[in-house]
């Protein structure tokens, strides 16, 4: 597993943390209000996305292909195709086969793959110009409580290494999951996989408490009394104020042709 | 090993999957549970506290990696929603899958972000509570049974896994994108398969810690009352959604509030016509030119940019070596 | 006679691309023991990894004339016991008796079997007394014999243990080391501990920057101080 953060020095990445949180979520928000089937406004949204992804010098290629993460999770609305409102239409597919289908139900299945894509390369292009560690700030300067933000923290700097854990562990057994010569019964039963795979959930857990312990004495030992720092809420700049501003009447603006565009 | 973190797990709903009303309503809902976690929390706070719920939601989110093969390339795989649960009690465990859950969506782009107040209803709330009810309640049944435990455990998982796939169902029938007729079913009868994974690996976790530190299972004991909320909210939580998954599946479509949004997209519409002249709109409304015009923008917009910055580049590379 | 490990012109390097194997050739006869001494990040640990193919780099690997390939993984792995630096990576049930028998339960063998692998790994180890026990609360030097005791159940011909000594203090190191020379299998340790080579294995074999630096006896190159100096070993 790697951390998507990028190390680029372009304007995006320089840009106040807080300005791109707000402007994801803005823009996640105004597309998912663009009506079905509204494919201009479809396009321009995905134009700005893909001109921010320049200008990070992330190329289009990163986040064209990461974005097709989400796609596997397009099932759930293939039913559309087929039930979605009338007018239904049938098509004689193979000597007899036959096909009915709802066009607009059609439409709304490609209106929400094309949205869901688009909204998971702003994601993508947020967690690859964002420190995380910038991102646990912002998301504390915009009100998010410290208890939460705190344990996000330790959580992110202890990821890595538990990560490797489970790397280690996962390849220890692999290295022991072997063939006899000629036998074709091997593998042992689901339930008894499901429970080794359970020890090792349990191995890792007690390992994690136990790490905890060594975390908070280290924590002690640097002076930590319980008490949380609190957090730093330094205004946004004029500059930055307007960005996000300019940002989000561009968004609003692509929504609004959304409306007339689509229905 | 290929990363199982880059193989979208079936309940992380992606953005554009929910309507923005229900998105909405989640995340009011999700906001306020959360906060009571927090409040709960840090009033009986103590300072080792936040390391064991970090390191405990790092764990969580790694264990999620740990996986075995069913048979033809599918695997079985932790959620982890009963085994925080049974670690830390109800409320931290809200917080430790609040903050799996988040940094999921935010890191990972596993789970939507305006979907995220959904899907931390589903997995860091529903999962919670009802792996808490059904755990307390079997774990009172068996007290006197060794097995006890296991028991418990493998059902909480379960249950945790299928309730919170029933709310992830209805969320998408309640938003038009799958109707419940078939969503609630198919979620349902997959998620009481992936459950049982769930259920197996929770009761094989608990094996190893009952047999390395039994301490540390120390949720059957006597709890503090202020716990009861979460044992009747969980359960209220299971037994809503079991009722109401069947109704709603035969009933599809009572449930579609995507067409309440469509009744405000059309009168902020209608609206909208009234202040700008009809000539101005006369250009996009013929759908087919304006997805043409927009098409051709969006590739000069693009490929603008791209020159742009090529050229910029050449410009500051030509000073660099100028300087030298 | 054939050796039981032939690597070839074998290559290996990271996602990231940084190269981690360069052009590594090695031959093992049966019954050898052989030290792989290098510095931290040499790729001592890497080279292991590809003993039994959880790593595939280019250039070709024989484990007893069989070629190390994804159809053949199944019964390398059976041939190749690896024995993890950690101990606690390697041990995840709730007694010692399940994790020595999950290799052979894992090959489809029969019950009767296993338990007959199990009690021979758990007697050659000399921890025939911990079946029962959770390997958790175990000392380190209990632990390592355990883990040892796991891949043993599956018979292998050849050990492949990194850092074996890590970890120990100095009785447990010193009763591994025995243990060590008891077992009849041909073995590949990484370790940084010149000493255990000294002891223990008469060839070793440096690694520097993945690749092959030295290979000769190991009182040979243990008394070529400039060769340790150059290469982080001394």
């Amino acid at each position: 597993m790697r951390e998507l953060f990028r190390q680029n020095r372009s304007i995006i990445h320089q840009m106040d943390a807080r300005v791109k949180v707000i402007f994801t979520l803005a823009f996640v928000l105004f597309l998912s209000l663009t009506p079905f089937n509204a494919w201009p406004a479809y396009i321009l949204f995905l134009t700005l996305i893909l001109s921010a992804a320049l200008f990070s010098r992330l190329g289009l290629g990163f986040v064209l292909k990461r974005a097709l993460l989400a796609l596997p999770f397009i099932l759930a609305a293939v039913p559309l195709i087929f039930i979605g409102p009338p007018p239904h239409i049938t098509l004689d597919v193979f000597r007899g086969v036959q096909l009915t289908y709802s066009p607009e139900g059609l439409g709304r299945f490609a209106s929400i793959a094309v949205k869901s894509w688009i909204s998971v390369q702003v994601a993508i292009l947020l967690a690859a110009t964002t420190r995380f560690p910038d991102l646990l700030t912002a998301l504390q300067q915009l009100r998010v409580p410290k208890l939460f933000v705190a344990i996000v923290g330790l959580m992110w700097r202890y990821l890595f290494v538990i990560v490797d854990e489970v790397t280690r562990m996962a390849r220890a057994r692999t290295s022991r999951s072997a063939t006899v010569p000629g036998s074709h019964h091997h593998g042992g039963s689901v339930s008894w996989r499901a429970g080794v795979t359970g020890g090792m959930a349990g191995s890792l857990f007690l390992r994690s408490l136990e790490r905890s312990d060594r975390v908070y004495a280290a924590m002690l030992s640097r002076g930590y009394t319980g008490e949380l720092p609190a957090s730093d809420t330094r205004p946004l700049s004029n500059g930055d104020r307007q960005l996000l501003a300019l940002g989000v009447v561009l968004l609003a603006m692509l929504w609004l042709l959304g409306l007339f565009s689509g229905g | 090993m290929s990363s199982p973190i880059f193989s979208p797990l079936p309940m992380h709903i992606p953005d554009g999957f929910l309507s923005v009303l229900v998105s909405i309503v989640f995340w009011v809902i999700s906001v306020i549970v959360i906060g009571i976690a927090l409040r709960k929390t840090s009033r009986e706070l103590g300072e080792r506290d936040v390391p064991l719920m970090g390191v405990l939601a790092a764990a969580i989110f790694a264990g999620q990696m740990l996986n075995f093969s069913v048979t033809g390339g599918t695997s079985g795989h932790l959620l982890g929603a009963a085994i925080a649960v049974i670690l830390l009690g109800p409320w931290p465990a809200v917080l430790v899958m609040t903050s799996v859950v988040s940094v999921q969506a935010l890191l990972f782009q596993d789970g939507g972000i305006l979907v995220l107040g959904a899907n931390l209803f589903n997995m860091a709330i529903v999962g919670v509570f009802v792996a808490y009810a059904v755990y307390t309640l079997l774990i009172q049944l068996f007290k006197e049974q060794s097995w006890g435990v296991f028991v418990a455990g493998f059902a909480a998982a379960w249950s945790s896994i299928f309730i919170a796939s029933l709310s992830c169902a209805l969320q998408l029938a309640l938003s038009g994108t799958s109707p419940a007729n078939l969503a609630i079913p198919a979620m349902g009868a997959i998620h009481a398969l992936i459950g049982i994974g769930e259920g197996l690996i929770t009761a094989g976790a608990l094996a190893f810690l009952f047999a390395a530190r039994k301490d540390l299972l120390k949720l059957g004991e006597p709890r503090p009352a202020g716990n009861k909320g979460v044992f009747l909210g969980g359960s209220l939580i299971a037994l809503m959604l079991v009722v109401l998954s069947p109704l709603a599946s035969s009933h599809p479509d009572g449930l579609e509030w995507v067409a309440q949004e469509n009744g405000f997209i059309l009168s902020a519409k209608a609206a909208l016509y009234n202040l700008i002249p009809d000539y101005a709109l006369h250009g996009i409304s013929d759908p087919a030119l304006a997805t043409i015009a927009a098409g051709v923008l969006g590739v000069v917009i693009v490929f603008g940019v791209a020159y742009g910055i090529a050229r910029a580049e050449k410009r500051t590379a030509k000073q660099e070596n100028s300087q030298r | 006679m054939n050796p039981i490990i032939e690597i070839d012109h074998l290559s290996f390097h990271y996602p990231d691309g940084k190269v981690a194997l360069s052009e590594i050739s090695l031959k093992v006869m049966p019954g050898e023991k052989i030290a792989l001494v290098g510095a931290n990040g040499a790729g001592k640990s890497t080279l292991l990894l590809h003993l039994n193919g959880i790593f595939e780099g280019s250039g070709q690997i024989l484990i007893g004339g069989m070629e190390v390939e994804k159809k053949n993984l199944g019964l390398i792995r059976g041939q190749v016991g690896l024995v993890f630096q950690n101990p606690d990576d390697q041990l995840f049930s709730p007694t010692v008796y399940e994790d020595v028998a999950y290799g052979p339960i894992y090959q489809g063998l029969g019950e009767k079997v296993v338990r007959e692998k199990v009690e021979q790994a758990l007697a050659a180890v000399h921890m025939s007394d911990y079946a029962g026990r959770n390997p958790y609360h175990l000392s380190s030097g209990e632990k390592k014999r355990i883990a040892i005791a796991t891949v043993l159940s599956m018979q292998p011909r050849i050990l492949v243990l990194d850092e074996p000594t890590s970890g120990l203090d100095p009785r447990a190191r010193r009763e591994l080391i025995e243990l060590l020379r008891e077992l009849p299998q041909t073995m590949l340790i990484a370790t940084h501990d010149l000493a255990l080579a000294e002891n223990l294995t008469p060839r070793t074999v440096v690694l520097d920057q993945g690749a092959i630096a030295a290979d000769g006896p190991t009182a040979e190159i243990l008394a070529d101080e400039s060769l340790l100096l150059a290469h982080g070993l001394s």
